[in-house]
């Protein structure tokens, strides 16, 4: 019992940071109707550049935080405006291909800053505090707060803002969104905006709870896109349910098979999903 | 002076001209209805008006301004509202903030716009805060006509908005449509329930190959044989 309270610990902690991925990913695929592949790698931009105020300017991390999130973002917006807008009107896959692309290119540039060795925020040792049989590390109590903040901004965001909801209605029904006078490109700007956020905290909350290497976000990439599918993609919310569902199951599956293969839980479960409903659990596109 | 000119229209999706000379008016106290058999550009001919399709030749003014080929959101900033046949509402979002995207391009407070839609169609004002997606096909007619209100057109374009629906329903569409009007909202609409749009319309014109073919007040055109026999008879028993 304990084991098991154990891992849904783990899972929860992996699984907020995949949501905070997937939320990304769903909102893009929703607005731009292309998979981004470079969503992992901007994962990993938002860890490295929170690292570089940590370990070159000694900052706290909870200071590093902000400004890491705030230059992934504008490095989103800028790679959007210079490269994606004007594939836009293209079909997208060529979108999809040139997001890889940027991909290889986010993880070269960070390769080239910082070194292909492992690196850590801190590296003092945390104690696990030990509540009723369950180790509990205070990282994990800082990832699973920051990833509740977070998703509770996105909410109010996409429920009380006119953007948020103009962003919901673009992913339900774009050419109507657009004879209604919706301003898409605007939409299309604040979408970057969210999504890069929460990657970047994604990544710093992963690097918190591992270690950072320059593949920290490529190799998160299959489960926060089987999130998005498993939550219905183009569907925020779902994939909020979607990364809790894989990141749980993910690390309940070391009760039954060995650890090396808890990867290949993300990979079943989206084969499942696009066999058995291709739509998403709570019905996306 | 008519709010709506389009003249000699002709225009496609790319390929081969879907609208061939097509000319029609709407008066601006008026409900002007498009009636034709399927795939005669019933709707191309409304969205050609809207932007939405490029006209090759020809010209359409509003309000006496030549508006050929401008922008959806230009349009709507001037006073047109454009309902689509399918996929018109905002399915995951609720009535109001349906109604609130209508009103996106406004900065002013448009409270007593909403209310005014609530009044229109009581039923909407109940189901407020249900995604529109849930609602019956009639419900989300009012819901797709009421977020066109929201800017406070002169003109509404409503691509067949009775489509599929059971008779209950598309008799209070129809009435809904005449009260609109009768607030001061020219109405330019493509029926497939001719008979009863004819009945309810000033004008109507008959589209048959991307051009109009017989233009007449409302009542005419239903008296008329050839149109009767085309598009009244038959179409009637099978609706
Ligand atoms: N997006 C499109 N791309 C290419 N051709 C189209 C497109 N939409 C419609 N067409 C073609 O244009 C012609 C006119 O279509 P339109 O939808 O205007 O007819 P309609 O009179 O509205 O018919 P219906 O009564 O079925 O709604 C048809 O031959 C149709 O196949
Ligand atoms: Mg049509």
């Amino acid at each position: 019992m304990i084991d098991i309270l154990q891992l849904l610990i783990f899972g929860i902690v992996l699984g907020g940071i995949i949501a905070l991925g997937a939320v990304g990913v769903s909102l893009l695929f929703g607005i731009l109707r292309f998979a981004h592949f470079a969503h992992g790698d901007m994962m990993t931009l938002g860890a490295y550049l929170a690292f570089a105020f940590v370990a070159g300017l000694g900052w706290p991390l909870l200071a590093a935080f902000p400004l890491a999130v705030l230059l992934t973002v504008g490095v989103a917006v800028l790679i959007d405006q210079v490269l994606y807008r004007r594939l836009r009107r293209k079909a997208p896959v060529i979108l999809l291909f040139s997001s890889f692309g940027v991909a290889l290119m986010l993880r070269a540039i960070i390769e080239l800053v910082w070194g292909p060795d492992t690196v850590v925020y801190d590296s003092a040792i945390q104690l696990p505090w030990r509540i009723a049989g369950l180790r509990i590390k205070p990282d994990h109590v800082t990832i699973v707060i920051g990833a509740i903040v977070l998703v509770t901004a996105l909410h109010l965001f996409l429920q009380r803002t006119r953007t948020g909801k103009a962003m919901r209605a673009m992913a339900d029904e774009p050419d109507l969104a657009q004879v209604t006078g919706i301003n898409t490109e605007r939409v299309v700007i604040w979408t970057w905006i969210i999504g890069s956020a929460l990657a970047a905290a994604a990544g710093i909350f992963l690097a918190l709870d591992t270690r950072l290497v320059p593949l920290l976000g490529w190799n998160l990439l299959l489960p926060v896109f089987a999130a998005a599918i498993l939550g219905g993609i183009g569907r925020p919310y779902g994939a909020i349910f979607g990364g809790l569902v894989i990141g749980i199951s993910t690390e309940m599956s070391t009760l039954a098979i060995a650890p090396v293969y808890k990867p290949a839980v993300a990979f079943t479960i989206i084969l499942i999903m696009l066999i058995w409903r291709p739509t998403g659990l709570l019905r996306g596109r | 002076m008519s709010l709506l000119v389009a003249e000699d229209i002709h225009g496609g999706y790319g390929g081969v001209d879907i609208l061939n000379s097509a000319n029609l008016r709407v008066d601006a106290d008026e409900i002007v209805v498009i009636i034709g058999p399927n795939g005669a550009g019933k709707s191309t001919l409304i969205k050609a008006v809207f932007g939405l399709v490029p006209i090759r030749r020809g010209t359409v003014t509003f309000d006496g301004n030549a508006i050929t080929n401008q922008r959806p959101d230009v349009l709507v900033a001037r006073g047109m509202s454009y309902v689509p046949q399918e996929r018109n509402v905002f399915p995951t979002l609720s009535v109001t903030e349906n109604l609130e995207m209508g009103a996106y391009t406004r900065t002013d407070d448009y409270s007593a716009d909403m209310a005014a839609i609530f009044d229109i169609f009581p039923v909407l004002a109940e189901r407020r805060r249900q995604p529109a997606g849930q609602l019956s096909g009639g419900q989300r007619q009012m819901v797709a006509i009421g977020r066109a209100l929201m800017v406070k057109p002169r003109l509404l374009l409503l691509d067949e908005p009775t489509a599929g629906l059971s008779p209950k329903f598309v008799d209070e569409i129809l009435e809904r449509i005449t009260a609109i009007n009768q607030l001061g909202v020219a109405v330019l609409m493509v029926e497939q329930n001719a008979r009863r749009a004819l009945e309810l319309a000033h004008r109507g014109y008959v589209l048959v190959m991307g051009a109009c073919r017989i233009e007449d007040t409302g009542a005419n055109l239903l008296a008329n044989r050839e149109v009767g026999e085309a598009f009244l008879g038959g179409r009637a028993a099978n609706d």
